[in-house]
């Protein structure tokens, strides 16, 4: 294993599941950061949405936040939000939603809302923004988040956004435009999903990631592929464009 | 023009956030307000922790690219000093629920929610069914509330209102309220306005003041004028999570300074030279003359 962080290989892993696709829908952080590496390696067709009313985002610094004037400057389009969710993301236009969770269950149902009860919860997250539309919009979905038994856990305390519901026919059963959760990215390895029953399946471990240390960061008995894979270590290049250009001084990626 | 128990909407979705009106919301020591936007942040947490807040209507709440907002989460999660009543969408139900104020319609209907928590938590997200052909799907309410602040790079002296860059849910806010003011970085001559009619976001029919008030969008940006002042969004984290840190915060920085102007100077030369961009002009279009 060489030498690269946790979330540097997440990031990397995040990019490569892009490869080769249009109109991405991006938050910020890690996924803005994964987007943006793969514009510039395996889709450097793609066009960045973000839900702040900008399509086709050219941004010159690394944005820290989906409202940064960075995104606005040299982009193919600012526009009202009323635009954006209408004709964009209800329109079809959205290829890939990335999405971000505190919890996830194995059905990639997602929760940002509350640790806890709703009335007096035991951690106040976010909420929704654009997450339950764009869950329920988008093509499909990308998960990226940070893995462990508190995040991938058997029960989310709180529906935010619907992912497979509690099996893949249940999703298509609802007749919505996207197809919902398609693959997850954590900093432990890459998941797809079942077509039959909708459930997560781990296709792929990081380097240095056993498939016990997996199996003990995660909330439920865990479904393993036959063949699973490796995942190949970051390229001196992936790693350049993130230390050099996308996250020079670290705000995310460190760590 | 803000009373106590008013509804209020502060929009802006990162960009041109009246942080000057909030401030003046708490140097009046108003009370009981409704405060509402799609994302709530650092204005809204400094508003609520000065206790001026006993309602949020949101849809995604947190210190954009930061972390969360501590005074709003006491509250909620220990109701300290009390709890906050929380109204909660996503952002397209939000964005519907302003668009139907704006509009006079008793309904928004979107695609969303569909299999979700969020409508058990709020009653306003009811499932509709379409009268054409009975396809499900959801509506919100309108909104209208009783003032909303709009944050702009120009109006002239009438109110007619121009932006540009992210153009968020200004509108839609502006013209579902009763009453509208609009915070400018410059107030231009009816010409400026009338020469570029495509960037008009709001018309002075629909304003009921205008205050100029250069930088009033500090520490959120106003494009072209000044940068998101990053740094600051930082230091609120730290500020925000001990209560009499942020007591001491107010007390300096908005009970300590009379004005905008005053806080403006606070905060030195030196800060804003830093968040002032190199020009990008976006050229110019012809409107033709067709007289």
């Amino acid at each position: 294993m060489g030498d690269f962080s946790k979330n540097e290989m997440l990031v990397v892993a995040g990019a490569r599941a892009l490869a080769g696709k249009r109109v991405c829908f991006v938050g910020i952080g890690l996924p803005n950061i994964a987007v943006a590496l793969a514009q510039r390696t395996v889709a450097p067709a793609i066009e960045l949405i973000y839900e702040s009313g900008v399509y086709g985002a050219r941004p010159a610094r690394l944005p820290l936040s989906i409202g940064d004037p960075c995104l606005v400057t040299g982009a193919t389009a600012a526009m009202s939000m009323v635009e954006l969710f209408s004709y964009y993301l209800q329109g079809g236009l959205v290829d890939v939603g990335f999405l971000g969770a505190a919890q996830l269950d194995r059905f990639g149902n997602i929760n940002t809302t509350v640790i806890g009860g709703y009335d007096r919860p035991k951690v106040r997250l976010p909420g929704s923004g654009g997450a339950c539309e764009i869950a329920i919009n988008a093509r499909e979905v990308f998960v990226l988040m940070r893995q462990s038994a508190r995040s991938f856990v058997e029960r989310i305390d709180f529906r935010t956004s619907p992912g497979n519901l509690g099996g893949a026919a249940l999703r298509a059963a609802q007749g919505w435009q996207g197809r919902g959760p398609s693959v997850v990215v954590t900093d432990l390895g890459r998941y797809g999903f079942d077509p039959d029953t909708g459930e997560m399946v781990l296709e792929a471990v990081h380097p240095g990631v056993t498939e016990a240390d997996v199996r003990a960061a995660t909330g439920w008995d865990l479904r393993v592929a036959g063949d699973l894979e490796v995942t190949p270590d970051p390229t001196d290049e992936e790693l350049r464009l993130i230390r050099e250009e996308l996250d020079p001084d670290g705000v995310y990626v460190k760590g | 023009m803000v009373r106590d128990g008013d509804t209020l909407a502060i929009e802006g979705f990162t960009h041109l956030i009246s942080f000057a009106a909030g401030h003046e919301v708490i140097r009046q020591r108003r009370r009981d307000l409704t405060l509402c936007r799609l994302t709530p942040d650092v204005v809204y947490d400094q508003m609520v922790g000065a206790g001026v807040a006993s309602k949020l209507v949101f849809s995604w709440m947190g210190n954009p690219g930061v972390g969360s907002l501590h005074a709003i989460r006491r509250r909620v999660e220990h109701h300290d000093p009390a709890p906050l009543e929380l109204e909660e969408y996503s952002h397209f139900g939000m964005v519907g629920h302003y668009a139907a104020g704006a509009a006079n319609l008793p309904f928004w209907p979107l695609r969303s929610y569909f299999e979700t928590d969020l409508p058990k938590v709020n009653p306003n997200i009811r499932p509709v069914t379409s009268p054409f052909g009975g396809e499900p799907v959801f509506a919100v309410p309108p909104l209208n509330p009783d003032v909303a602040v709009v944050h702009a790079q120009r109006a002239d002296a009438a109110g007619d209102t121009q932006i540009w860059g992210l153009t968020g849910c200004q509108k839609e806010a502006a013209f579902a309220a009763s009453r509208v003011i609009v915070v400018v970085e410059e107030l231009v001559a009816e010409e400026v306005v009338r020469a570029d009619p495509n960037r008009t976001l709001i018309p002075g029919i629909k304003v009921d003041a205008v205050v100029v008030c250069p930088r009033g969008a500090h520490p959120s940006y106003a494009q072209g004028y000044y940068d998101r002042d990053n740094r600051f969004y930082l230091e609120w984290d730290r500020i925000s999570r001990d209560p009499e840190a942020l007591e001491g915060w107010l007390d300096e920085w908005v009970h300590g300074t009379a004005t905008h102007e005053e806080y403006v100077e606070k905060l030195g030369t030196e800060r804003w030279a830093e968040l002032t961009p190199a020009p990008a002009l976006s050229g110019s279009v012809d409107y033709g003359d067709y007289r």
